[in-house]
């Protein structure tokens, strides 16, 4: 009995923990998303002060410290042309822009900020003890923040905006490479099996839904020959079993990272049924 | 060779085993000079990521990884402080002490094997379901993790020998081997706990590695990250409060389930004991996580603001319910044993004076600062935090709260502990005086450095916890100390132990189950400061799983794993108790047999 009642009594503790737990407001933390595509020559200089204050408080993560608590300079209220100015004459300031003036300048003086915050620490928010020698504030070229140059500049044009100076640093330059992966980024989830086939191109290789390509194995009637799980394998990880007659390295191997898992399961069906187009009809 | 060298001989052998160790465990690349290959850490794909039979693996290796932890926290705390009761026992040469750590190793055993078992589990499912985060670990930590098996090893034999040996090696000189034997015990355990701490910590704070991973210190280096002590320290601490709430819910247990006077006397003795030592052990606790918080706002801004004003801020409400949880049930338990004297009356007066600080510092600690508000519920409150209880949701208020909390739960104590004594030492009206004014000027400067707290930027806000820590910390060492040689030698009047209720002793329950939930949750919250990195801005996770789940799912998660643990040591405390039953001859035949 007194095992029993000491259960009850742990249990009865344990649930009104958990209780609390639940009704508190619920917030789930995903990993960064993508960033919005920029396609070069698209975006004009207001879009990119735009894009630089959506930084400021989304990617950028500056508004952690950069806010009225007192960790580092209130950016967003206080007079940055004064400020800059100001940083720009003290003596202990010997960086890139020592000397220089104006909105040039100031792009110099930021950009060095950015990347190597502990080149100037404005008095009183250095790190504890180092006598104001040392930044707590990361480079946010690399990780966990991560921008990227066209992102720093975006965050540099929102600043000079704000502190009255004119705009210095080029527009978006995007890349070929990225903009095509944004693209494809941006179609968003297939919404029918066909459709994600057509999305991830695998009648270019498979003889699949009127397609009388070779490249791969056919895949007629490929559910009576693997289980579900082997197609899944296969569409994953393709250099696992490689099918007689067909090489190695020829089937993309990172569709884990490009398809949802929705999309994997729709194709993964599709196939199991799958008999071949004329069967099909 | 004489006695006496030898015994000389085995100290100055087991002390140099004592200093080498933990050298020999954390400098575990012998050549430390090897060059390893600098290749980035592996980027993991989805692929690279295994599930077995569609569970999820990230609960999995949580849920392995959390009852790892709550069993290796009490198998390491308890022979800790068996060895300072056996101590005491010694040095008093009171046998009581000497038999209650006897039968607190006796429960910490059952518990050892569970420990290598879930631990086992643990390092199968990890290699299991996260191989490229354990390959890269393996090279970071190369003959490291050999050294932790062969530290397992040894902790397995140190703890038989301790265990077995205690009739063997009970008195005289002999006691003073075993407790050699003890220390052994416990410097090889602490190795091992220190081990493990620096594989979680770089994880949060990687060193030793580039920014892209790629290893280029030696794996002391990576040992040494920033985080690497404050997260021992606290640990530490923590297993010894954790080890003593347990064996109090075994007190406990024993003292409810028995109906004979002696047997209820010596187990509320030992609850008493029991938690004791969880106070001793939680009372510092908030200071080391203090320094743990200061070191990781030290490390990464980002991840300290993560941690206290980004997603996780909501999780400090649920702890603050914890601890004032396990505050006031510590504080009733010691309320109810002024009942086990009669000149505990005199200051049961003061009870309910202390209760009303316990309960202003709970409501005050759990007070938030910001609700999430609908525009309409803004209006009405004229703004969107509210008026009176605006200011109580930020740190100067929760910092005074829990001072106080602190300073009056050693007050508690400290009635108990003289309400069987009567100060026979000439100076007793002055040493009093003395105590009242370090706790009167404490508290002040408590409030003071709490105000101050109000009225100056956030960066200063932090460092006004500083006096206030040494405050507190002040009135519990000096009146500490100042009433041992008050009393010393004092007239002692009868303690009738067994004299508590029956709710005192589920007091004593509540402890660890709270402790046990708490543990999980601070789990949580050290793992989730890593957001979605396997090791902190060097490895992705780029598993499904790599988001922080809410505090409901997480709550729901560490409800589960609590309940599991909670029926091992229900489990656990049956085994001890079974294993003190003997079944009675019906024959007589044994003791026939026995005078044949």
């Amino acid at each position: 009995m007194t095992l029993l009642r000491v259960m009850l009594f742990s249990v009865a503790v344990l649930l009104v923990y958990t209780i609390f737990a639940n009704i508190l407001p619920q917030v789930q933390s995903n990993p960064p998303e993508e960033e919005e595509p920029v396609v070069a020559g698209e975006m004009d200089q207001e879009g990119q002060i735009a894009w630089g204050e959506r930084l400021f408080s989304g990617k950028g993560t500056c508004t952690l410290c950069h806010n009225d608590l007192g960790r580092a300079p209130d950016l967003l209220v206080m007079n940055l042309e004064e400020a800059f100015s100001k940083h720009l004459a003290d003596e202990k300031y010997q960086g890139e822009a020592k000397g220089q003036e104006g909105a040039k300048a100031i792009e110099v003086y930021l950009h060095e900020s950015f990347v190597d915050p502990s080149a100037y620490v404005v008095p009183g928010f250095g790190k504890k003890g180092t006598n104001d020698a040392v930044s707590p504030m990361p480079d946010v070229s690399g990780p966990p923040i991560s921008l990227s140059d066209d992102q720093m500049n975006a965050l540099i044009a929102f600043l000079q905006d704000k502190g009255g100076y004119d705009v210095t640093v080029p527009l978006p330059t995007g890349g070929a490479a990225d903009t095509e992966e944004d693209e494809e980024e941006s179609e968003g989830p297939a919404e029918t099996a066909e459709a994600a086939i057509e999305k991830f191109t695998c009648a270019a290789c498979h003889a699949l839904g009127g397609s009388e390509a070779d490249v791969g194995p056919k895949l007629d009637g490929i559910g009576k020959r693997m289980s579900a799980t082997e197609i899944e394998q296969a569409i994953l990880d393709p250099n696992a079993v490689v099918a007689e007659g067909f090489e190695a390295d020829t089937m993309p191997t990172d569709y884990s990272e490009q398809m949802r898992v929705l999309e994997l399961k729709m194709i993964v069906d599709y196939l199991v049924n799958y008999e071949g187009e004329g069967a099909s009809q | 060779m004489t006695g006496f060298n030898r015994h000389y001989l085995f100290a100055g052998l087991v002390a140099s085993l004592i200093f080498l160790l933990p050298e020999l465990a954390m400098a575990a690349d012998v050549a430390g000079e090897v060059v390893r290959e600098a290749l980035p850490a592996p980027k993991p794909t989805r692929a690279d990521y295994m599930s077995v039979g569609g569970m999820s693996s990230r609960t999995l290796v949580w849920g392995l990884a959390q009852m790892h932890l709550f069993l290796a926290a009490f198998v390491l705390a308890v022979p800790f402080f068996v060895l300072c009761i056996e101590f005491t026992g010694a040095v008093t040469k009171d046998q009581r002490y000497d038999s209650m750590a006897h039968e607190f190793m006796k429960i910490s055993m059952a518990a050892y094997s569970f420990t290598a078992l879930v631990g086992g589990g643990l390092a199968i499912a990890l290699f299991l379901l996260y191989p490229t985060l354990m390959g890269y670990m393996m090279k970071v930590f190369q003959g490291q993790t050999l050294i932790y098996a062969l530290l397992f090893l040894l902790e397995s034999v140190c703890l038989y020998i301790y265990f077995y040996s205690w009739q063997a090696l009970r008195h005289g000189n002999r006691k003073w081997a075993h407790m050699s034997i003890g220390l052994l015990l416990n410097t090889v355990g602490l190795t091992l706990m220190f081990v493990a701490n620096a594989w979680a910590s770089f994880m949060m704070s990687p060193s030793g590695v580039d920014v892209t991973g790629a290893i280029t210190g030696t794996v002391w280096e990576a040992t040494r990250n920033p985080l690497w002590n404050p997260l021992n320290l606290h640990r530490f601490l923590a297993n010894i409060a954790y080890g003593g709430a347990i064996v109090g819910a075994y007190a406990a247990y024993r003292f409810l389930s028995s109906k004979a006077a002696d047997v209820r006397a010596h187990y509320d003795w030992m609850g008493y004991t029991s938690n004791i030592i969880a106070i001793i052990g939680f009372l510092p606790l908030p200071f080391a996580g203090y320094w743990l918080m200061a070191e990781i706002y030290a490390y990464s801004q980002q991840m300290g603001i993560t941690a206290m004003g980004g997603v996780l801020a909501w999780l400090f409400i649920i702890q603050a319910v914890l601890i004032g949880t396990i505050l006031l049930a510590a504080n009733y338990y010691l309320w109810c044993g002024l009942g086990r004297t009669d000149r505990g009356k005199l200051y049961e007066p003061y009870v309910k004076y202390i209760a009303a600080v316990m309960v202003g510092g709970f409501l005050v600690w759990v007070t938030p600062h910001s609700l999430i508000l609908t525009p309409q519920e803004v209006q009405m409150l004229g703004g969107t935090h509210h008026k009176l209880l605006g200011p109580l949701g930020i740190m100067p208020a929760k910092n005074i709260a829990v001072n106080l909390m602190l300073v009056f739960t050693f007050l508690s104590f400290q009635m108990f502990y003289r309400s069987n004594r009567i100060a026979t030492v000439s100076w007793a009206a002055q040493g009093n005086a003395f105590v009242v004014a370090l706790y009167v000027i404490g508290c002040l400067n408590i409030f003071a450095a709490g105000i101050y707290g109000y009225m100056t930027p956030t960066v200063y806000k932090v460092g006004a916890s500083v006096p206030q820590v040494i405050s507190t910390l002040s009135i519990i060492v000096f009146a500490g100390i100042i009433d041992y040689f008050m009393y010393r030698g004092s007239k002692r009047t009868v303690v009738n132990w067994g004299r508590m209720s029956t709710r005192s002793q589920y007091a004593l329950f509540v402890l660890p189950v709270a402790f046990t939930w708490l543990m999980a949750l601070m789990g949580y919250i050290r793992s989730s400061l890593r957001t979605h990195w396997h090791v902190y801005t060097v490895m992705k996770d780029n598993s499904p799983e790599a988001y922080i789940p809410t505090i409901g799912q997480a709550g729901n998660v560490i409800t589960v794993i609590t309940l599991a643990f909670m029926a091992l040591i229900l489990f656990i405390f049956w085994l001890s108790s079974l294993g003190a039953t003997k079944q009675a001859d019906p024959a007589g035949t044994e003791k026939a047999g026995a005078s044949s």
